[in-house]
């Protein structure tokens, strides 16, 4: 009889105690040798491994059901118990009926009235709707009641309080109870009481708690295994087991033959150790059972429980094939929509080709080049793993037999064959947030051993190369190719579901170049300008200019180069919006304000706010005016004149880029001074009563919010003053100017003062008792032990300092850790609760069975992705595109 | 202390009944069978409220929901009185 295709549908569930009786009914076997094979490798009859209870070798057949290996599905056998045990996962419920029933009539002590409103108010539960945790709560308060009463309602007996010596041993008064003396405590305990005790009494009696037969799982749930060596290694359950028998049979003998006390409960107790440790290796209170290596044994409870265990590794966790994961690394010569993979992963990662009429001869030559084929060159091409015939035999390929199975194949066998240039294939980082974190990509198999991409791809992954690992996944369906294609390959993405916006573009010093070619519009000499564009396919020259006879470009020139014909725009750099106040380049529009006229940069500066994720205009334009296809080339275009600018030209950046002048240091360290001045007079004030408070502020509140004020605008001042004297030729300053890196409050932190450090939002003042350093005098409410830093990170801080900045920092740190994991888990709330909601034709919003969420999609109708930031669409930009200025 | 109307409440939403001969006009714009439009507790507070001028309804009335939302200005929004909403 065969049980492999058994399919069934579980209605529900019930939870009920084997009683003794069953166990030996279900058993096949008693089980009284602790060995498991003869010196021939031959099962011993009656031992753990014994035929009647499954078969794990081929060639023999289990002594029950006469099957085969894959046809018998095994069969329990049992162990009788010299002496009963109790059972570890019982233990609360054991007690609860020790406490709460008599000792001598076995009637739980609740008078009659008691038991009767008690009945009726258990009666009134539907057990298979109430949550568990209120029956449980329930439950606790009656059998407290019964628990605190000494003298039997019924008979009248005393019982003394029971005590529960973790994990097993109960005493009374101080002395022990054995295991036999609760069991038959328990068998007296009549079934009307046992709703008392959370038992069904048609599914359990409390006595069967205490084991007295012990069953013994079949071979299939603890297979040995037959190591390289030929030796045999046992599963961790027959180990257990075996102790089980071997201490049984002692204590057995030790009981017959009359042996004294105290060596039959040291057996006992050690049946009890074996038998808690089998079920639950890691019990409180006792060691865990160990193998002769020094490895605690895996026993019943520890193959359930826990990340490893069987729910959350073998029945939540998924896992696929097809996949490989290693470290990434950036590689800009590649499209955004490319991925390179090492040539070992390519050739593991199969794609399944039916051969039909068209690909037959193709197909058969490619069989005969085997599994690791090379151009004469040496360059990769791909060869075949694996011929699957339609029988679905799987024939593994080796360069031997290649070329019999390249004729043997015909149409309709399947090739799974290596990756080649051009397939499609699925990109993934971890932890998936949003869309854009699993984008399709096309392979192209390149030298290393990473996984590389163009670093506009950066941002959707959020990836750095400080070490990250991505995954891989080989798509092995035409329909599902075809829909990585149209909809999820990286050019479909650039626009974020999230804003509406480009969430592709170009990162730090990509965006460098791009604003020193285009900065105040550099000319280049012909040289500079073939470098720069070496790595672009450019089909036309821009003009020249020509000065004393030689030929100059324009860096704007240069940068129209990689715009699309027929593209016009008018925007604000990001070169303006960074500063506070009102811009240097404010009175002349040729830098600050971006022209692109029919795809010809006028004026302005490209940096962030042109190119970048977030905002990237130009790219927002180039997508919805010419589709993804030219989007994707304008970004690898970015990427590869940056490149080639940069590696012409070079950037560099460095402490240097913060000096400033010794008076301007001066001047900050007498604005600094000032500021503490000003702050000991606030506290002066306010020790003297003569502050005024703020309105709704107490005056401790009021000095405090006065204090940050001139803390914040002293900072403030000293970052104006050293801004001052650092300007665009600065490095550290074009970086933060054009959004490459940075923002110039940083800057003014290294080459200013760091100023106020804060722990949620108010000056630092915990530590010592009234003061935060034993530094400092108690309730110094002066602006440096309060933690005011007056340095700068150039000038270097103070021990003092330096300790405060230590507070700040790690307030950020904990903040992060914190939001993190919380947010993650609401993350995964919403998505569990979205996943099956779908828009249908007529935009609406529904369920699996129909049953509708919003009667339009985000109750517009609108797509994010495709609005302009959220809006439908842009009227004025269209009437600018169409028209120009003269509207 | 007079009885507080919940409908009153500046974040509650204006519920209105649908009269029962408006509703075939109701769901053929909407183009859904009653079953799969959303639903609202018989014991919904703004139910409650609904019944403090309608007198008593009974599970299968439609209740039309007027709200303002961030992408379309006011919004639309009908639900089927039902026992109890699993
Ligand atoms: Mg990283
Ligand atoms: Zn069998
Ligand atoms: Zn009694």
């Amino acid at each position: 009889m065969s049980f492999n295709n058994v399919s069934k549908r579980i209605e529900k569930i019930k939870f009920a105690l084997l009683s003794p009786e069953e166990i030996r009914k279900m058993s096949q076997v008693r089980v009284i040798t602790p060995d498991t094979y003869d010196d021939d490798g031959y099962p011993i009859e009656k031992g753990l491994m014994d035929l009647h209870m499954g078969v794990i070798e081929p060639g023999l057949k289990c002594a029950t059901c006469g099957g085969r290996v894959d046809e018998c599905p095994g069969h329990f056998g049992h162990i009788e118990l010299a002496m009963p045990v109790v059972h570890i996962g019982f233990v609360k419920e054991i007690k609860n009926m020790l406490d709460s029933a008599c000792k001598s009539c076995g009637r739980i002590k609740l008078t009659d009235e008691e038991i009767e409103t008690y009945k009726k108010q258990l009666s009134a539960i539907n057990y298979e709707t109430e949550d568990p945790e209120i029956i449980d709560l329930t439950l606790k308060k009656i059998l407290d009641v019964a628990a605190q009463r000494v003298k039997c309602p019924h008979c009248g007996a005393d019982s003394p309080k029971v005590i529960l010596d973790k994990p097993t041993t109960f005493r009374e008064g101080g002395i022990k109870i054995t295991p036999k003396e609760i069991r038959e405590r328990l068998e007296k305990i009549p079934d009307d009481d046992l709703i008392f005790y959370g038992l069904n009494k048609d599914a359990a009696r409390p006595e069967w708690m205490v084991l007295t037969v012990l069953p013994v799982p079949p071979i299939d749930v603890r297979p040995s295994i037959t190591l390289e060596t030929g030796e045999r290694s046992e599963d961790d359950l027959t180990h257990k087991l075996v102790d089980i028998i071997r201490i049984s049979q002692r204590l057995r003998e030790s009981r017959d033959n009359g042996s004294p006390q105290l060596i039959i409960e040291d057996l006992w107790d050690l049946l009890q150790y074996h038998i808690t440790t089998y079920f639950d290796n890691q019990t409180a209170g006792i060691p865990p059972a160990r193998h002769r290596s020094g490895r605690a044994l895996k026993t019943l409870v520890q193959r359930l429980k826990g990340k490893e265990g069987r729910f959350r590794a073998n029945l939540s966790g998924k896992r696929v094939n097809f996949s490989s994961r290693t470290v990434i690394s950036p590689e800009p010569f590649l499209s955004i929509n490319e991925v390179g993979i090492p040539e070992i992963a390519a050739r593991e990662l199969t794609v399944p080709v039916i051969i039909n009429s068209f690909n037959i001869d193709k197909m058969k030559e490619w069989i005969k080049r085997g599994t690791s084929p090379r151009t004469p060159d040496g360059k990769y091409i791909a060869g075949v793993n694996y011929l699957i015939r339609p029988d679905g035999r799987r024939i593994k390929i080796t360069d031997q037999n290649a070329e019999i199975n390249s004729e043997r194949a015909d149409i309709g066998w399947t090739v799974e064959r290596q990756m080649t240039e051009g397939d499609i294939v699925l990109f993934n980082r971890q932890p998936s947030l949003h869309r854009m974190s699993m984008m399709a990509h096309t392979v192209r198999v390149l030298p290393g051993m990473t996984f590389r991409f163009n670093l506009a791809v950066c941002t959707p992954y959020n990836a750095d190369f400080d070490g990250d690992e991505m995954n891989l996944h080989v798509i092995q369906s035409e329909e599902a190719r075809a829909e990585a294609r149209i909809i999820m390959k990286v050019q479909e993405q650039i626009l974020s579901p999230r804003f509406g916006g480009p969430i592709i573009g170009a990162i730090h010093d990509h965006i460098t170049a791009l604003f020193l070619l285009t900065h105040n519009n550099p000319l280049f000499s012909e040289e500079e300008f073939i470098h720069i564009t070496s790595y672009l396919n450019i089909d036309k020259m821009p003009d020249p200019v020509i000065k004393d006879g030689k030929k100059y470009y324009h860096g704007r020139d240069i940068f129209s180069l990689i715009l699309p014909e027929g593209i016009n725009m008018k925007f604000k750099s990001h070169l303006c919006a960074g500063s506070k106040d009102k811009c240097e380049y404010e009175n002349d529009p040729e830098d600050t304000y971006v022209v692109i006229t029919n795809g010809k940069l006028i004026h302005g500066t490209i940096d962030d706010e042109a190119v970048g994720p977030f905002s990237g205009v130009i790219v927002d334009r180039i997508f919805r005016k010419f589709g993804p296809d030219a989007a994707a080339k304008f970004v690898d275009n970015v990427t590869r004149l940056a490149v080639g600018f940069l590696s012409f030209n070079g950037f560099s950046t460095g402490i240097k880029d913060y000096d400033i002048p010794a008076d301007a240091i001066a001047r900050i360290e007498e604005i600094s001074n000032e500021t503490i001045e000003k702050i000991d007079k606030l506290v002066e004030a306010f020790r003297a009563g003569q502050l005024q408070p703020m309105p709704g502020r107490s005056i401790e509140d009021t000095l405090e919010v006065e204090i940050l004020g001139e803390t914040g605008s002293v900072r403030d001042e000293s970052g104006k003053i050293a801004s001052s004297y650092l300007g665009l030729n600065d490095p550290s300053v074009i970086m933060a100017r054009s959004g490459a890196r940075a923002k110039m409050l940083n800057i003014a932190e290294v080459a200013g003062m760091v100023g106020q450090q804060s722990v949620r939002g108010g000056r630092l003042n915990r530590g010592y008792a009234n003061r935060t350093l034993p530094h400092f005098k108690e309730n110094d409410l002066g602006a440096y032990a309060r933690g005011f830093i007056k340095s700068s990170y150039r000038a270097g801080l103070s021990p003092t300092e330096y300790f405060f900045h230590s507070i700040g920092g790690r307030e950020g740190l904990v903040d992060i850790a914190v939001r993190t994991s919380r947010s993650g888990y609401m993350q995964r709330r919403l998505i569990n609760a979205f996943e099956d909601l779908k828009v249908d034709p007529e935009r609406r919003v529904e369920d699996t069975v129909g049953s509708i969420v919003q009667f339009k999609y985000g109750e517009d109708g609108i797509d994010p992705t495709r609005s302009d930031e959220g809006k439908t669409i842009d009227i004025d930009y269209i009437a600018y595109d169409e028209l120009g200025d003269e509207q | 202390m007079s009885k507080f109307n919940v409908l009153e409440h500046e974040i509650v939403p204006e519920h209105h009944l649908v009269p029962v001969e408006e509703e075939y006009k109701v769901l053929k714009m909407l183009n859904v069978t009653k079953e799969n439009l959303p639903r609202i507790s018989i014991n919904d507070p703004a139910v409650k409220a609904l019944e403090e001028i309608h007198g008593k309804l009974e599970p299968g009335r439609i209740i039309k929901i007027i709200r303002k939302s961030p992408t379309a200005g006011y919004y639309e929004y009908y639900r089927v009185i039902v026992k109890s909403v699993i």
